[in-house]
């Protein structure tokens, strides 16, 4: 409980030295480790001047990551909303063997080293995988090229969705669709008018934690994309790249432009939370 | 006759939950089926609704199967124990519900929608709540809301799950009156489920009491009180005290009860049990007598007395506390029945057995 704003007269006199202390603990940690380091990026990207900065961002290779990385979320949202909204529903309202199953196996790619997974990808569909020689016969490319960065971006982001609708779609049970179905709905009706506008915050937070993670993954794609400058690489990789060349101006400037990609996400997160009761 | 249920059965796993339901249900009428939990009430209403199939049996209205159609297909109204009110949508809104998803070609304009909404509001006497969505109402408006949505589409009948089971004792008492009078002047068709005596006795037409997946009797309300058919509805209506006696040309008799103001029986001759309300017993001094006034305590209006034998025998009795005036602790007492039912074979092993454990809860697909 929080002390009241103004103490009654006879409350007994409490010692403010231990609460402050504690909050003033958590100011500086919360300093130290989310908003210096988040500030230093943009203060080191602008460090040379804005031109130098805008000179970084415009450089094709960085372009072409930032544009890597849009076409990459842009193509993993969908599927994952679709999927994530389909396997929740499933478990929510319908009991059948496998059911504990597909409950693990959506929860995995939390509990797997995103590293793990391009590895995995990299077994199955590599020259030398599993799968290599009949793609290779059918001249289908999926590493190194945007359907490897893809699956692998799917599967590291696959829970985000289904993880948030599905607690509350089984605490609010089936009886508002079964009203919805007795008053003559269609199957098509009751989702769009009844069951989504129920999930659709727990909806829209999955998705934006999804579209962040898809944007900053790195693990995962390092594996599979090659990082092929201009071609392969995402934005996370791009960042990389040019810090091992040591252009610290360049690395900044794409990292400020994630963070800038976050920092949105994150705000318009909130404004739109906000405005709903 | 409109709506038409034979042989009904229902099995969830290893539990047979209805085991062989007839039942006819007039136009217009209000029924209340009324059963302890577990007894397969609310399965037989998602049943007719069309929530829930059988496994076995057939269901048509006016003739027509119904077991072949889908909730939608039958226009029925179904109010959810919870009620289940869209909560993203107003009052308008969720009455408006049914209407807005019928299809294009039968779907009413917009104003016209609106009129229907406005009429129903006013009838249900919520019109000033329009525009509050669900989670601004108190219990008993969003029983009210409810009951509006599932009468927007002018159902064929309408079907309640225990309506008033989620709020307090006055409001249940007030709402109960307010929807006899709603299915008075609508004249819908009506089915409720309810565990509540009272509840059911008030409201209902006819009552229809299950236990154990069958229907133990059907009536109306003072046919029910007075003549339960079977020692279940007798124990589920208050009948708690079971007595041995023996049957000799149609009249009970056993040591210490004055029987003599029941009516004769059609019972062969021997053991039989005697049920009793604790207020159809009236002790009355007799030196005699076997029983001696154990307990006396007072709830106010009502003395409560305990009569015991030598034998461990304890009945319990309820008295005016004017008509007890005479009686004293430790007194003996002769016990009179006002009224009771007497059920053939002894009290051990009741004539007909009852097969559902209480505690069962009707399992949900």
């Amino acid at each position: 409980m929080m002390p009241a704003a103004t103490p009654a007269t006879l409350a007994p006199r409490q010692d403010r030295r231990a609460p402050l202390l504690l909050i003033g603990l958590a100011v500086a940690l919360t300093l130290f480790i989310v908003v210096v380091p988040l500030a230093y990026i943009f203060w080191r990207a602008l460090s040379q001047g804005f031109a130098v900065f805008a000179q970084n961002i415009m450089a094709p290779d960085t372009l072409h990551a930032i544009w890597l990385t849009t076409v990459v979320a842009v193509i993993t949202l969908p599927i994952n909303l679709v999927v994530g909204i389909s396997a929740a529903w499933l478990i929510a309202r319908f009991t059948f063997p496998g059911r504990k199953l597909l409950l693990t196996i959506i929860e995995l790619p939390f509990s797997i080293s995103p590293i793990i997974a391009g590895v995995c990808y990299l077994l199955l569909y590599g020259r030398q995988g599993l799968l290599g020689p009949t793609l290779a016969a059918g001249d289908i490319k999926i590493l190194f090229a945007l359907p490897g960065i893809v699956l692998v971006t799917l599967f590291v982001t696959g829970p985000f969705v289904a993880r948030e609708v599905l607690p509350l779609m089984q605490a609010q049970g089936s009886e508002q669709e079964q009203a919805a179905l007795t008053l003559g709905a269609s199957g098509w009706q009751v989702f769009r008018r009844v069951t989504l506008p129920n999930i659709r915050w727990a909806l829209l937070y999955g998705a934006v934690l999804a579209t962040a993670r898809a944007v900053g993954e790195f693990g995962a794609v390092s594996v599979v994309s090659g990082a092929i400058r201009g071609q392969t690489n995402t934005l996370p990789l791009q960042i990389e790249l040019l810090f091992n060349d040591l252009n610290i101006v360049g690395a900044f400037a794409a990292a400020s432009t994630l963070t800038l990609i976050a920092l949105v996400v994150l705000v318009l997160k909130t404004i739109i939370e906000g405005r709903t009761r | 006759m409109t709506l038409a249920i034979s042989h009904l059965a229902r099995r969830f796993g290893a539990t047979q939950v209805l085991r062989g339901i007839d039942l006819q249900v007039r136009q217009g009428e209000l029924i209340a089926l009324l059963g302890p939990s577990g007894s397969g009430k609310t399965t037989l209403l998602r049943i007719i609704a069309g929530l829930d199939w059988p496994d076995a049996g057939t269901l048509s209205f006016d003739g027509a199967d119904w077991l072949g159609k889908s909730a939608a297909e039958r226009r029925i109204g179904f109010v959810f124990q919870h009620y289940a009110l869209f909560p993203h949508m107003t009052v308008r809104d969720n009455i408006a519900f049914g209407l807005s998803v019928l299809p294009r070609s039968e779907r009413p304009g917009k104003t016209q929608i609106a009129a229907t909404v406005d009429r129903l509001l006013a009838f249900l006497q919520i019109g000033g709540l329009a525009d509050r969505y669900p989670a601004e109402l108190s219990g008993g408006q969003r029983q009210r809301v409810a009951l509006g949505r599932a009468m927007a589409i002018e159902p064929r009948v309408l079907l309640l799950d225990e309506p008033f089971g989620a709020l307090d004792a006055q409001v249940r008492r007030d709402l109960r009156r307010w929807l006899r009078g709603v299915h008075d002047s609508a004249g819908t068709t009506t089915i409720f489920v309810t565990h509540d005596q009272e509840e059911a006795f008030e409201l209902a037409d006819r009552v229809v009491v299950m236990n154990g997946g069958v229907i133990e009797q059907t009536g109306q309300p003072d046919e029910i009180y007075d003549h339960p058919a079977t020692p279940f509805v007798a124990r589920f209506l208050g009948l708690t005290v079971e007595l041995p006696v023996t049957m000799r040309a149609g009249r009970a008799h056993a040591a210490g009860l004055d029987l003599a103001a029941l009516p004769r029986r059609a019972i062969p001759d021997g053991p039989a049990t005697l049920f009793l309300r604790p207020a159809d017993i009236l002790p009355v001094p007799d030196p005699q007598a076997p029983f001696r006034v154990a307990e006396m305590a007072t709830t106010g209006a009502l003395l409560r007395i305990v009569a015991e034998d030598g034998t461990g025998c304890r009945i319990e009795s309820e008295v005016p506390r004017r008509d007890g005036r005479d009686l004293r602790q430790g007194q003996p007492v002769a016990l009179r029945a006002v009224a009771g039912q007497i059920f053939p074979g002894s009290g051990q092993q009741p004539a007909q057995p009852i097969h559902t454990p209480m505690t069962l809860k009707e399992a949900r697909p």
